[in-house]
């Protein structure tokens, strides 16, 4: 491979000529512009670059993005881009998922990618319901949804997905909004920077099927006493004038909203995503009830730990370095290794 | 005492006992003993897929046949002349295969009441007549070989267990087999415990000279070397030979070998041994499920790896829906599917050919990939290159059709030049194709080989997606186009179709034979066998043998016209015989027999026979 030649590119650069074929109103428009303005600042040459996705709404992106890209089958992306990113280190992987994709039929992928800390960085759409098969509720659907699959209401309890990376061990995780550009733009930034898996929820208003999903974190009347921004090394508040705060109360197990004034200032939780314990970020990630007040964005974790790519790749470079002979001579002689004998 | 000294042509031995007693290694030590003199020689090891099923059961009981020739032979033998009976189940589980006369030697430690108990004797068959028809030859083994070591610092428990080599030494003495490769095998394997290679060394001369003394064993044999071809030559089993076939095509591809897989019975020894492959630049990776192993393999080869992953029935089955993938990227993938008894989990450690209809027709929609299947232990190796070369080639997924018989068994193998082994280099796209001269067409193919161009990431210029969507002829564009999905299929079925591969040969020594048997896979041996043995009773019979599944030889429909009958036997229900009565309208005799088991020669024979008579 030819060595990158720097060149100034442009969110332009990174469309691709193919028609963009989600439904008019679709957050997934707003995402594919967002990156699409994003990619440059990485200086990341668009053919190292690469997108792997699956199968789902959201698993058309690859097509938008003038990188190299796959659209896969359903739920294997992280399989598939684990095999790309391991043996091709010189490449930035990208995998753009659903909440179907990632959550059902790709669980066990996504979960093994995480712990595995492959190079990958995760782009999970959650709009809380599948809209490419129509309007059926999705692992991530609130109970007793009703759809054309559950006209009584859904019955299973949803996945909370930062709760479930943070237990697959995730290194690097995150949440952001399709509509706020700006900030979906800094934590994937941080992503990007990220060796490792970093994983990072969009939530995505599907117009269609499940519209408004997210509607009190985007309404400027709602959002600011909705949505907890994170920001590391500060103090955890929100609302209007710091109105609310994340406090740690003593002999509990997590985390919990207080009102600003009630509380010691010492009191309030200082945002810190690289605690090594898992269990605080959890604790950040169980925050939001069913109304989504207290949804935390941002970067909730972002710790230090050897991807797999780079282990793996140590490996055989280590092993290589004990190579002197040419590969047909290896060959020859691992043919040729254990009892052998000769006939004359 | 002077002992008579025999010469034998053929001689069948199959050690057995339990699955603790280390009959697997002692049949493997046996053979490489047997290699070194220079006989010609075939092995089949039989275990149970329990690790360790409950001491002295049938279950519980492990065999390793190994057949060795003072000329070329073809399988491991139907029967065994020599049975090595660790336990009373041991005894019992194989004495059935025994012909008339055999020898059997048993360990009579092992013939407790509570023992004889556990598989059923009401009396012990040492002490009444049931083996009268059998030469028996009563040892103590474990109580010799306790005796032995004696004075030997290890613990009564190691000690015992060194009874495997106190027979092997036994063995060893009666068929003059040279034994320094064992030696040299015990140092290096206890190379941490001095103390156990002292003990096993000691047991194993304790076992030959047990021979050489006691009057029981007055005869002594020997089988003379075989004639072979000249060089140099190893003993090696058909997953071992197909791991080194993948290294070899990394070798001659110059491309990076990534290897996904997840363990399965009777696969796993290969990734075992590519795992060991680093210096090559072999990556393998233990993925979390059958279907992640698959999907990995993918993403490297889409990334310029040769893309492998190994399995059996089972895991093929997962992996279907990314197969189809890859048929619909047309990019490389190697899929060995180690055969075992099915359906579902079925006898994992017993042999089938039950997965050719999935490797032909088993993925959603119109899917043609390549098959092929090795005949033997060391063709493994050839096949394997042979996989890679119409992967790389042609940018197919191949899938090869190993099976548990091949993967485990064993024979000598002729090394091969590395220099003769196929030149397997591929050039990736470089610059765009188009005729513009700034456009890349990633579905505009090579007309020769219809394969398109492979171009991967990090290639400036030629940034493109792909997918499984259906894509338009020569852009690669999402289509729904009525004309350019039926031209794309059949253009993919096309490219497997059109693959040359080589004519089929048939052995028809005496010329005017009338019926021909065709196989597929590790039936090879089996057959070839009963065909000799037809050939000796002076009648004719013709032996082809497929390699190619998919496509198949150009020649094969005229082949099987100008045979009066064909028969067609496999360890299935018909399945090769279905695909040659529906494509060449012949009507084949299908030969059937699914016991886990590979064919004896002698069935095969007799059925053979049976045929002759009413053509």
């Amino acid at each position: 491979m030819s060595e990158p030649v720097a060149v100034k590119l442009t969110a332009k650069d990174f469309k691709s000529d193919q028609e963009v074929r989600w439904c008019p109103g679709c957050g997934d428009y707003a995402i594919l512009a967002a990156i699409q303005q994003f990619m440059p600042e990485l200086n990341i040459p668009r053919e190292r670059t690469v997108f792997v996705s699956g199968i789902g709404c959201s698993s058309r992106f690859p097509y938008y993005m003038n990188t190299y890209g796959m659209h896969s089958i359903h739920g294997r992306a992280p399989a598939i881009a684990t095999g790309l990113s391991v043996s091709r280190p010189d490449l930035s992987v990208w995998v753009v998922t659903g909440d179907g994709d990632a959550l059902s039929i790709g669980g066990n992928h996504l979960i093994h990618a995480l712990r595995r800390n492959v190079n990958l960085k995760i782009l999970l759409f959650n709009n809380r319901i599948y809209g490419l098969t129509k309007g059926q509720y999705s692992p991530t659907s609130e109970v007793g949804k009703i759809t054309k699959s559950t006209p009584s209401g859904s019955a299973d309890a949803p996945f909370n997905p930062l709760s479930l990376a943070l237990g697959a061990e995730a290194s690097f995780v995150g949440r952001t909004i399709d509509s706020d550009r700006k900030h979906l733009q800094s934590v994937l930034r941080a992503a990007a920077e990220h060796e490792g898996s970093a994983f990072v929820e969009i939530y995505q208003n599907c117009n269609i099927f499940n519209d408004g999903a997210f509607e009190q974190l985007k309404d400027p009347s709602t959002r600011d006493d909705y949505l907890i921004r994170l920001e590391h090394g500060q103090p955890i508040t929100f609302g209007a004038d710091g109105q609310f705060c994340v406090v740690h109360p003593p002999g509990g197990f997590g985390l919990e909203v207080r009102e600003t004034s009630a509380v010691r200032p010492e009191e309030i939780v200082v945002h810190d995503a690289t605690v090594a314990d898992p269990a605080y970020a959890f604790a950040l990630s169980r925050l939001p009830g069913l109304d989504l007040r207290n949804t935390p964005i941002g970067v909730f974790r972002s710790v230090d730990r050897p991807s797999y790519d780079s282990v793996v790749q140590a490996q055989l470079a280590a092993a290589k370095a004990t190579v002197t002979e040419t590969p047909e001579q290896q060959l020859a002689g691992l043919l040729g290794s254990g009892d052998t004998w000769t006939i004359v | 005492m002077t002992k008579q000294i025999r010469q034998l042509d053929r001689v069948v031995i199959r050690f057995a006992g339990d699955s603790g007693d280390g009959m697997q290694l002692t049949g493997d030590r046996f053979t490489s003993e047997t290699a070194q003199l220079g006989n010609d020689i075939s092995t089949l090891p039989n275990f149970p897929a329990e690790i360790r099923a409950p001491a002295g059961t049938l279950p519980g009981v492990s065999s390793f046949q190994v057949h060795f020739a003072d000329y070329d032979i073809l399988t491991p033998g139907d029967a065994p002349n020599v049975l090595v009976a660790m336990n009373p189940a041991a005894l019992k589980a194989n004495l059935a295969d025994l012909p008339r006369g055999a020898d059997i030697i048993v360990n009579t430690d092992e013939f407790t009441k509570r023992n004889l108990a556990k598989v059923g004797y009401q009396t012990s068959p040492l002490d009444d007549d049931s083996l009268a028809g059998y030469v028996v030859h009563p040892v103590a083994l474990t109580s010799m070989t306790v005796g032995a070591l004696a004075t030997h610092q290890v613990s009564k428990k190691d000690a015992e267990r060194s009874k495997n080599m106190f027979a092997l030494g036994l063995l060893s003495w009666m068929y003059s087999r040279p034994y320094e490769s064992t030696l040299r095998f015990l140092e290096r394997k206890f190379a941490a415990r001095p103390e156990l290679v002292a003990a096993n060394v000691a047991a194993f001369k304790a076992g030959w000279n047990f021979g050489e003394t006691t009057e029981d064993f007055a005869v002594r044999y020997e089988v003379k070397p075989a004639k072979m071809k000249p060089g140099t030559y190893r003993n090696i089993t058909g997953n071992a030979a197909l791991s080194l076939g993948l290294v070899a095509a990394g070798v001659r591809s110059g491309l990076p070998v990534f290897l996904g897989a997840y363990p399965i019975t009777p696969a796993s020894d290969i990734l075992h041994e590519l795992s060991k492959h680093k210096r090559f630049g072999v990556l393998t990776v233990q993925a979390e499920d059958e279907i992640a192993a698959v999907g990995a393999a993918l993403g490297a080869s889409y990334g310029g790896s040769l893309g492998v992953t190994t399995t059996s029935g089972p895991g093929v089955a997962l992996k279907s829906e990314t197969i189809s993938l890859a048929v619909a990227l047309e990019l490389p993938l190697v899929i060995v599917d180690v055969q075992r008894a099915g359906p579902s989990t079925g006898m994992p450690t017993k042999t089938e050919q039950a997965d050719l209809n999935m490797a032909l027709y088993g993925r959603h929609g119109e899917a043609p990939v390549a098959v092929i299947a090795p005949r033997s232990p060391s063709d493994c190796f050839f096949a394997a290159l042979e996989a890679a070369r119409i992967a790389l080639t042609y940018r197919t997924p191949v899938i090869l059709l190993s099976d548990n018989y091949v993967a485990n068994g064993s024979e000598p193998w002729l090394l091969p030049d590395v220099e003769s082994l196929p030149d397997l280099r591929v050039e990736f796209a470089t610059k765009p194709n188009g005729e513009d001269g700034t456009t890349f067409l990633p579905y505009l193919r090579d007309p020769e080989t219809l394969a398109r161009p492979w171009a991967i990431p990090g290639t400036a210029g030629l940034e493109h997606r792909i997918g499984g969507l259906e894509k338009a002829d020569k852009t690669g564009d999402i289509s729904y186009d009525p004309a350019n999905h039926d031209f794309m299929v059949r253009t993919r079925a096309a490219r497997i179709e059109t693959i040359p591969v080589p004519d089929i040969e048939v052995e028809d020594p005496d010329g005017d034979a009338r019926v021909l048997v065709l196989g597929w896979g590790s039936t090879y041996g089996p057959i070839g066998a009963a065909c000799r043995g037809v050939r000796q009773r002076g009648l004719s019979i013709a032996q082809a043998h497929l390699r190619h599944l998919a496509p198949m030889p150009a020649n094969l429909g005229e082949v099987l016209r100008s045979y009066d009958k064909v028969v067609i036997p496999e360890m299935n229900l018909g399945q090769l015989a279905h695909v040659i009565r529906a494509r060449y309208l012949v009507d084949a005799i299908s030969y059937n027999q699914v016991r886990g088991l590979p064919f004896t020669a002698a069935e095969l024979e007799t059925t053979l026979e049976e045929v002759l008579k009413n053509v």
